[in-house]
């Protein structure tokens, strides 16, 4: 299999599978951070023990299957050029920090892009499992399975007090990241959402944007992810993180009955207004196209748009990124550019619905 | 120098470009970086990180001042020094764990509000024992909520359990 395939298709196979709840919840990821007991951490490792450690996952899992996950690529980050990386990191299977580096990062992705397993990145292996919706019980018991298949053939860094030893403090104990990817577009127009953030946070849970740390929460995604890692077994993280979803679904779901309810003429017309724009504007920035396409999908899910699949939100969401554009482009573009091939791209993918 | 995209704010940023093969030399102002899309991703990365290192060093200074023995600490394995730690708020390897030891229960009490001892997962294969271990804690205290509650012919069950662990643990030693 060659990397064109990750390339070609902005939305990953296991996205095509309807999830749990998945009205309003686009993904469930769990991350593990994990590092070889007997190197230092890629911060301070020489070049030659990263390589070892490389190679090493290459020999022992290229090709190689595991349950659902079939054929790993073994992809080095240093054969890729700069959009390539863009689009590693837009479609979420490798980390900004893994598409800057070089030499002997690389990572490891399942032929249906449900695993990634970044290869010296902060950590020796960060190893990630996407389920469509909310499946983070299910999420958790197969990542499990997933690292006690690794740990098979690794001796990794642990310690009875500290547990799973990491780059950085605030990963170590589990190690593990667990995030909900969500759209509430009822909640951010009713303004809920910020007062909600402060309480989530108490919690010792984050609210980031679809990008991760530090960005915005454009098309109305906010992803829901726990901060702590240490003194909590990965079960009770998990069952914080799914009581706060699940209320965040239940306050979503009473906002956009509300919102039916009290003005449903205005709502049509902002989704009919928004599909207008996304059916027949010739430039149209990333911030709108993100807008637009959360209305559009509001109205999907209310049933108010027909004949239009949910996924037009995950897939062109993705599709109109910067990098995305310009490996469909196979050259650079100006941010003036890229505004309006993204007009002509949402334009056409909307008519391949009607 | 100007910024060469809006020829009007100071450049204050520099960039260079390589595009099919050919290098060009950019310099913009911080305004023209952001959106003519210069800066990439990762422009937040140094706040986190900026944040944990002074989290790092606040938490130094109030709990163990700054004696020359503590300064000279360094990590035998990826030699690590602890100034250098809270300088970059990362470890070298999992050897600094150990080293900077007596010095990490306030950064991880900060960090993980209130916690420093792990919970979780252990390894399958090299935690053999650590496995068996948190098993027959978690059965110990199951055992002591089922006397309390003068549920006995469960506390038996549960008892038998804990010997059958123990047994098994005496074994491996052997």
């Amino acid at each position: 299999m060659t990397l064109q395939h990750f390339m070609n298709e902005a939305i990953s196979p296991w996205m095509r599978e309807e999830g749990p709840d998945s009205d309003i919840v686009l993904s469930t990821r769990i991350r593990l951070a994990r590092n070889f007991a007997q190197y230092s951490f890629p911060i301070l490792a020489n070049e030659k023990d990263l390589q070892h450690i490389s190679s090493f996952i290459q020999q022992e899992y290229e090709n190689q299957s595991f349950q659902d996950y079939r054929d790993f690529s073994f992809v080095p980050i240093q054969d890729l050029t700069p959009v390539e990386r863009r689009v590693l990191v837009e479609k979420h299977l490798i980390s900004p920090h893994l598409a800057e580096k070089n030499h002997s990062s690389a990572v490891l992705i399942s032929k249906n892009e449900q695993v990634s397993i970044m290869v010296n990145e902060e950590d020796h292996l960060r190893l990630q499992l996407y389920f469509p919706g909310l499946q983070l019980n299910h999420a958790l018991q197969k990542v499990f399975e997933l690292d006690d298949w690794l740990e098979e053939n690794i001796d990794y860094a642990f310690d009875e007090k500290r547990g799973y030893l990491t780059g950085c403090p605030t990963n170590v104990g589990t190690g593990m990241r667990a995030s909900v990817m969500m759209h509430l577009p009822a909640l951010s127009w009713t303004q809920q959402i910020n007062r909600m953030i402060p309480a989530i946070n108490q919690l010792g849970l984050v609210v980031r944007g679809i990008y991760g740390e530090g960005s915005q929460a454009t098309g109305n995604i906010f992803q829901i992810s726990n901060q702590i890692t240490l003194g909590k077994s990965e079960e009770d993280i998990v069952e914080d993180l799914q009581s706060v979803v699940r209320g965040l679904i239940d306050h979503e779901r009473k906002a956009r009955h509300y919102i039916m309810k009290q003005s449903s003429k205005r709502l049509e017309d902002r989704i009919y207004r928004s599909y207008g724009i996304l059916a027949y504007s010739r430039i149209i920035e990333s911030k709108e196209a993100a807008k637009c396409l959360s209305d559009v999908r509001l109205g999907i899910d209310l049933e108010i748009i027909e004949n239009v699949s949910r996924n037009i939100l995950n897939e062109l969401m993705v599709l109109t990124q910067p990098g995305f554009l310009q490996q469909y482009a196979k050259k650079t573009l100006t941010p003036s550019e890229r505004d309006v091939l993204r007009a002509s791209l949402i334009r056409e993918r909307i008519q391949l619905e009607t | 120098m100007d910024c060469q995209e809006c020829h009007k704010r100071p450049a204050a940023l520099h960039f260079t470009q390589v595009i099919n093969g050919e290098k060009t030399e950019v310099y913009v102002c911080e305004v023209c970086a952001k959106e003519k899309g210069y800066m990439t991703y990762q422009e937040d990365g140094y706040s986190l990180h900026h944040l944990l290192s002074e989290l790092l060093n606040s938490t130094f200074e109030s709990s163990k001042g700054t004696s020359e023995q503590t300064q000279e600490l360094q990590c035998p394995q990826c030699e690590m020094t602890l100034p250098e730690f809270k300088r970059i708020g990362k470890f070298g390897c999992s050897m600094c764990y150990e080293t900077f030891s007596e010095h990490l229960d306030p950064i991880f009490r900060r960090v993980h509000s209130g916690n420093k001892t792990h919970h979780g997962k252990i390894p399958a294969r090299i935690g053999g024992d650590m496995r068996i271990k948190k098993q027959l804690d978690s059965y110990k205290e199951e055992l002591q909520h089922l006397i309390n509650n003068e549920a006995f012919e469960e506390a038996a069950t549960v008892r038998d359990k804990i010997k059958e662990l123990e047994e098994q643990m005496r074994g491996d030693d052997t």
